[in-house]
């Protein structure tokens, strides 16, 4: 049940392609600061970010409902942000403050919140999937119609997690939408040098489970196939699987030094920059008027101005407070 | 010559695949990428995708593939990008690799090298900073080491491949850009007993890895203060040298144990245990532990520094001990 998904972006209603031009904006900026703010030291540890990759979060985020939940991996910033966390609680979280969406405890890998039902943030690869078909048996066994969806790179295909989950996902029919983003490497690794099986939405459907690809740098078709996948797993049609091909235009986190691939490999992709893409066709079918974008630009410098703001006047969690949240501050009687 | 533990644990490694066409690396990244730790960077173009060959992400694969190939007759040295990740082959670890030549009648032995960081300091949150050697250091049929100086990053890997059973080394995070002089001709060392970093007469400070630079400050900041401590480093987790701990103790009359482990079940409450089981009438004090908080690793500066051993700390648990005289 392998197929693309191809519909051209200049169809889409103009307000909605706006809304999705303006969320992939809103990671991009978010992302440009965060590479800032590592540089100047104001956050630190492992930072990766998802420059040339904003198609995916923004097309399937948009397809979900409030209460569906989210899982995601350590390159999550634009996930947390398009789910609904908003921008300073994100920032604050780098900067290590209490104001942070995680106390300051989790960093730029570990995002979470309850509100918008943001699983994470999780650094372990493939470490989301179990956890992902676990919260969507939740959902069954409740009589939910709720939707799980799990992001993972291509590099988490490799793990055992991996296979299991799809397993039991598809064993027990449960409504969880796996999405990997395939941006075809996982650090330095090349997707054909540690897949026999290279295309993965086949391997998906070998579990018996309805899978699809799509292009992952053209939002609307993210979106498209994103909709039809949710749409299915909410009705009670199972699992389903998508395959969004992307690309990093950045290196894996801020300490790779990129030897694994060539300036002109990244180039051509650039050239699929999915925020100009969109951009250029709504420019061309005159759903965008340079007064439009201005403002959108400007949004989102307002929102990300304010989000630093918000994370450096942001505090440290009292020391007393270390150990808190090792166990659960309720205790059974 | 000048050198850094990074690059010795690379000289290490290129001198055992140059010594034994039997050797050679696996691992994550270990290749192309240049080691996630540039520990193998360089290596790849010498050698070649044979010898440095880079794995999918799977660990329980590749390090099941590592115990198969050493029983198979190669010796393979297998790399874990850091020993959270070990937790994905814990099974291949303690079910077959700890296990299979006592399991077999002593037929079939595993001549595994296996190496991984460990440890935190570097805001890496909690599941990249967590330091689980203690809990491999539980595990009957594994041997387990921990380099902390120059000497022993250069030396310990080619001993470790000469040793018929599996042998895990960890190599703390915050190490390998530790710079300093190592001989020309530095070569293997001894992976059975501990070392006395520092003698002293007043206290002895027992640690390994990562912990070790922290505790040598303590001691030069308690020589200042007219306490003479004592710093032992284990170097090795599994089997221990209890003749080390014990005769160090049985001079200074006290210890305290430094591990950034947590101390619940870490391998210095086996210490703690064993020095009181064997040496309860040497001790002056009881045995003092540095440990890290009991709270998986923050990401904030200042939480992690808190929840983590510090030269201020052993220095006041140093304190402590001595002042317990009366
Ligand atoms: C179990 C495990 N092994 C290794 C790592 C180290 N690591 C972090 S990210 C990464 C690459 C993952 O690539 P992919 O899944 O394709 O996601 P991408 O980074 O491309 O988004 C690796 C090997 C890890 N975090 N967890």
């Amino acid at each position: 049940m392998t197929g693309t998904s191809a519909r051209g972006t200049g169809n889409a209603d103009s307000d909605h392609a706006r809304h999705l031009l303006r969320q992939m904006l809103r990671v991009r900026r978010l992302e440009e600061q965060c590479v800032e703010l590592y540089s100047a030291a104001k956050i630190r540890g492992f930072l990766h970010v998802y420059i040339g990759e904003e198609a995916v979060a923004a097309g399937v985020m948009s397809t979900l409902a409030p209460d569906d939940a989210v899982v995601a991996t350590y390159r999550e910033h634009g996930h947390a942000l398009l789910r609904g966390v908003p921008a300073g609680a994100i920032l604050a979280e780098m900067y290590g403050h209490v104001e942070g969406c995680c106390r300051g405890r989790g960093g730029s890998m570990h995002l979470f919140d309850a509100g918008t039902r943001f699983y994470g943030g999780n650094a372990i690869v493939a470490g989301g999937l179990p956890l992902a078909v676990g919260l969507a048996l939740a959902d069954k066994m409740s009589g939910r119609s709720r939707v799980t969806v799990c992001f993972f790179g291509e590099g988490a295909v490799a793990e055992g997690a991996f296979h299991e989950s799809l397993n039991l996902a598809a064993l027990w029919q449960l409504p969880v939408l796996f999405c990997c983003e395939n941006n075809l490497y996982a650090m330095g690794t090349a997707l054909a040098r540690s897949e026999s099986q290279t295309d993965i939405a086949l391997k998906a459907a070998g579990y018996e489970i309805a899978s699809w690809s799509a292009d992952g740098m053209d939002v609307i078709a993210v979106e498209e196939a994103a909709r039809r996948a949710v749409d299915a797993v909410r009705a009670g049609g199972g699992p389903h699987f998508l395959e969004l091909r992307t690309y990093r235009f950045r290196a894996h986190s801020m300490f790779d030094p990129e030897r694994y691939r060539d300036k002109a490999e990244v180039s051509r992709w650039m050239e699929r920059d999915p925020i100009d893409t969109l951009r250029t066709a709504l420019e061309a079918a005159g759903q965008l008027s340079a007064k439009d974008w201005k403002s959108i630009q400007q949004d989102v410098d307002t929102e990300v101005d304010a989000a630093v703001e918000f994370a450096e006047a942001g505090t440290p969690e009292p020391l007393e407070d270390l150990t808190r949240f090792v166990y659960s501050e309720r205790s059974p009687e | 010559m000048k050198t850094t533990y990074r690059e010795a644990m690379r000289a290490a490694i290129r001198d055992a695949i140059q010594r034994d066409e039997r050797v050679f690396l696996m691992g994550e990244d270990v290749g192309a990428y240049g080691g996630c730790f540039a520990v193998s960077l360089g290596l790849f173009e010498e050698f070649g995708p044979e010898r440095i060959r880079d794995t999918p992400l799977s660990e329980a694969g590749f390090v099941g593939a590592g115990i198969g190939a050493a029983l198979g007759g190669m010796r393979p040295i297998v790399e874990i990008m850091t020993v959270n990740f070990s937790l994905l082959a814990l099974d291949q670890l303690v079910n077959n690799a700890a296990t299979l030549l006592h399991m077999s009648g002593g037929q079939f032995n595993v001549p595994l090298v296996i190496r991984m960081t460990t440890g935190a300091g570097r805001q890496l949150g909690a599941q990249h900073s967590h330091s689980l050697e203690g809990w491999l250091a539980h595990i009957p049929g594994l041997r387990i080491l921990t380099p902390a100086t120059l000497e022993d990053a250069r030396g310990m890997l080619w001993t470790a491949l000469q040793d018929p059973d599996p042998v895990l080394i960890f190599e703390h995070g915050t190490l390998y850009n530790v710079a300093g002089d190592l001989a020309d001709d530095a070569g293997p060392v001894d992976i059975s007993t501990a070392a006395v970093r520092r003698p002293g007469a007043d206290i002895s400070l027992i640690t390994y890895g990562g912990t070790l630079p922290a505790v040598l400050d303590a001691a030069t900041q308690l020589a200042g203060e007219g306490i003479d401590a004592e710093v032992l480093d284990l170097r090795v987790l599994r089997p221990l040298d209890d003749a080390a701990v014990l005769g160090s103790v049985a001079k200074t009359h006290r210890a305290v144990v430094v591990d950034e482990g947590w101390r619940s079940g870490s391998i210095s409450a086996e210490l703690s245990a064993r020095i009181t089981e064997n040496a309860f009438f040497d001790l002056d004090a009881p045995v003092g532990r540095v440990c890290s908080a009991e709270v998986p690793l923050p990401y904030a500066k200042h939480l992690e520094l808190a929840a983590l051993p510090t030269t201020e700390r052993i220095v006041a648990a140093a304190r402590e001990a001595v002042g317990a005289r009366g």
